[in-house]
């Protein structure tokens, strides 16, 4: 109790002092905080993959469609249980700011295969219904303010003119990480509007996404399905949904890996004005240290007195930066939109935020303390004559 | 019927300290022998650099001997490592420094009550300790003050609650009145007269002021490391 009362005024002997240094440390903890985030956010859609979901596309480009008729062979292969299909819609809401990902798909099948989507039933039959139905992701229908009824006009940029739905559903992630940022819509109006309109594009599909029975099957129902369509006029290639995803984050890999190095630089460069702080604060107390041990007082007394006032600075510096942490990342969530649709500060996140705190306390104490339990008595003493 | 003296608390013998700068040694204190007294009052003079400071330090045990032996209470202090020293320090010996080097985070209280947590006793105990200690330094008002409150006579008067507070076999004392004026150090060394004469405690006092010095038992005298012939005060 004595032990602690000593650290706390310690801790806060210069106010100023300590009030920067917490400062510095608070906007660290933050930062790092944030940075991991974005780097989770982009991981994201791979996190919330399916383990019993796979992808099959063109084994040129994924801008290469596959034949519709593909369907019924990829449900007759050994271990595929479900069969659905997406287009890439890639319209334009209002202006070309207000970019969301829209998916044209074949909605009861598509469904069937994302239960995390978590949607009334009614609404569920409402869109399967309805030709010209859409449905949105919670946090995609509140940013524009969209509900049941409502019609949304869309100006397609791969299919031309101007293209409106009618919401029917509004679906909740069943968990944090789930993408509310989509709108899903239906693939057969699409199809059947382009046969009027340009018939040479229709009957075609993007992707083709399979339910699999069991996960560790996948390799080999990937292979079965690769090699049923070899040498035809549309190869496959087909991989779990996770691989399908990290194709996409893969290619902005240098940029991740900048924003992990600098968010540990951060606490590095805080690391340094932490020990600096605790470096001038040692070397004030010189003579207060050296009466302890003249009293009588242990090496490891001095020690744990340092220790204590350096991580006691660092963990009020780590409950405050996670504190802020939260409310920031929402709000920087809420601004970037779309972009990264679950920006969402994980568990891990802020355990890794309070140990990049620990570690700072630590090693800023280190040298003071390792000095201070041996600094000479009668020297020390000296020092305030 | 014979009678035997009882054997002094503080002996010194062939003690000498020298240091090594610039690879020349130098000598501070040259074959020193001195006995003190339990319950003895002594005041160490001498010029500056007369290696008084040095002495004191190696009777307190905050500094080693190049050679000889330091018996304290039958203890050699040369001989124990800097762990056995500081737990002897902490059960042996009281420090009132000329600057007070108390604890400025720290009320008058806790600055008393610091050696204490050094020993075996209950909360309880130490707290019934501190208020007797400062009660005897006529403090008690002022528990609850911080050094930077206090004038610096009083800040002394902490320091010796702090020094006498563990109930210590000796009490040292660099310069106590060295940042005092006159009539303040004149109440300080009051203090320390009471500690020896109410307390029996054994005071070994480091002092440039002769009027100082005449408060103690004895004065022993240091020139360029040796002793010359104590005088009786």
């Amino acid at each position: 109790m004595f032990l602690l009362k000593l650290l706390l005024k310690n801790a806060f002997r210069h106010k100023l002092r300590t009030g920067l240094t917490l400062v510095g440390l608070v906007v660290a903890i933050c930062a790092f905080g944030m940075l991991r985030t974005i780097v989770d956010a982009w991981y994201a859609g791979v996190e919330t993959s399916s383990s019993t979901r796979l992808v099959t596309r063109s084994n040129i480009s994924l801008t290469f469609a596959l034949p519709l008729n593909y369907a019924q062979k990829l449900r007759g292969i050994e271990g595929v249980r479900q069969v659905s299909w997406a287009n890439w819609f890639g319209g334009v809401y209002i202006t070309e700011r207000n970019f969301f990902p829209q998916f044209a798909v074949e909605p009861a099948s598509y469904l069937a295969l994302y239960p995390e989507y978590l949607m009334p039933d009614a609404q569920k039959q409402a869109f399967i219904r309805d030709r010209q139905g859409a449905v949105a992701g919670r946090k995609l229908a509140d940013k524009y303010g969209w509900k049941l009824g409502d019609q949304i006009p869309l100006r397609g940029t791969i299919y031309p003119g101007t293209w409106t739905f009618t919401l029917q559903g509004i679906w909740d992630g069943a968990e944090a990480k789930t993408d509310e940022g989509q709108l899903l819509v239906q693939w057969a109006y699409i199809n059947e509007t382009l046969r009027k309109r340009s018939p040479r594009r229709t009957d075609v599909v993007g992707v083709y996404i399979l339910g699999i029975d069991e996960p560790n099957n996948a390799a080999a129902i990937s292979q079965r399905v690769d090699a049923s369509f070899a040498n035809s006029l549309a190869e496959t290639l087909t991989e779990t949904e996770a691989a399908f995803q990290l194709g996409f984050v893969s290619m902005s890999e240098a940029i991740l890996v900048a924003i992990q190095a600098v968010s540990f630089i951060i606490v590095i460069i805080i690391m340094a004005v932490m020990a600096n702080t605790m470096t001038m604060t040692a070397r004030e107390r010189l003579a207060e240290y050296a009466t302890l041990k003249a009293l009588g007082f242990p090496p490891a007394f001095v020690v744990r007195l340092l220790f204590g006032e350096s991580l006691m600075i660092a963990a009020i510096g780590a409950l405050i930066g996670i504190a802020l942490t939260l409310p920031l990342a929402a709000a920087f969530g809420k601004a970037v939109g779309n972009l990264l649709p679950a920006f969402h500060v994980s568990p891990l996140t802020m355990a890794l935020q309070a140990g990049a705190a620990l570690v700072v306390g630590v090693v800023a104490a280190a040298w003071p303390a390792w000095k201070m339990s041996r600094i000479d008595i009668v020297q020390g003493l000296r020092h305030v004559a | 019927m014979t009678s035997e003296a009882a054997p002094p608390l503080i002996r010194i013998h062939h003690l000498s300290k020298g240091y090594v700068r610039g690879g020349q040694a130098i000598p501070v204190l040259l074959d020193i022998e001195l006995e003190v007294a339990q319950g003895d009052f002594v005041a160490l003079m001498g010029p500056s650099g007369s290696g008084k400071s040095t002495l004191l330090n190696l009777i307190a045990g905050i500094d080693k001997p190049s050679s000889g032996t330091i018996e304290i209470g039958g203890v050699d202090i040369a001989r124990l490592s800097e762990g056995e020293l500081a737990d002897w320090r902490a059960a042996n010996v009281g420090f009132i420094f000329q600057f007070y080097n108390l604890m400025p985070v720290l009320s008058a209280f806790d600055n008393v009550a610091l050696p204490l947590l050094l020993t075996p006793l209950s909360s309880r105990e130490r707290h019934e300790r501190v208020a007797a200690a400062l009660a005897l330094v006529d403090l008690t008002d002022r528990a609850d003050h911080f050094p930077n409150e206090l004038s610096g006579g009083q800040q002394q008067r902490v320091a010796i609650a702090r020094a006498f507070v563990t109930d210590p076999l000796l009490i040292v004392a660099d310069e106590p009145t060295g940042d005092l004026d006159r009539h303040t150090g004149e109440e300080v060394l009051g203090l320390l007269e009471q500690l020896v004469s109410d307390l029996g405690k054994t005071i070994v006092m480091v002092t440039h002021d002769p009027k100082a010095a005449a408060k103690a038992h004895r004065v022993v005298h240091l020139e360029k490391g040796v002793l010359v012939p104590d005088s009786a005060a």
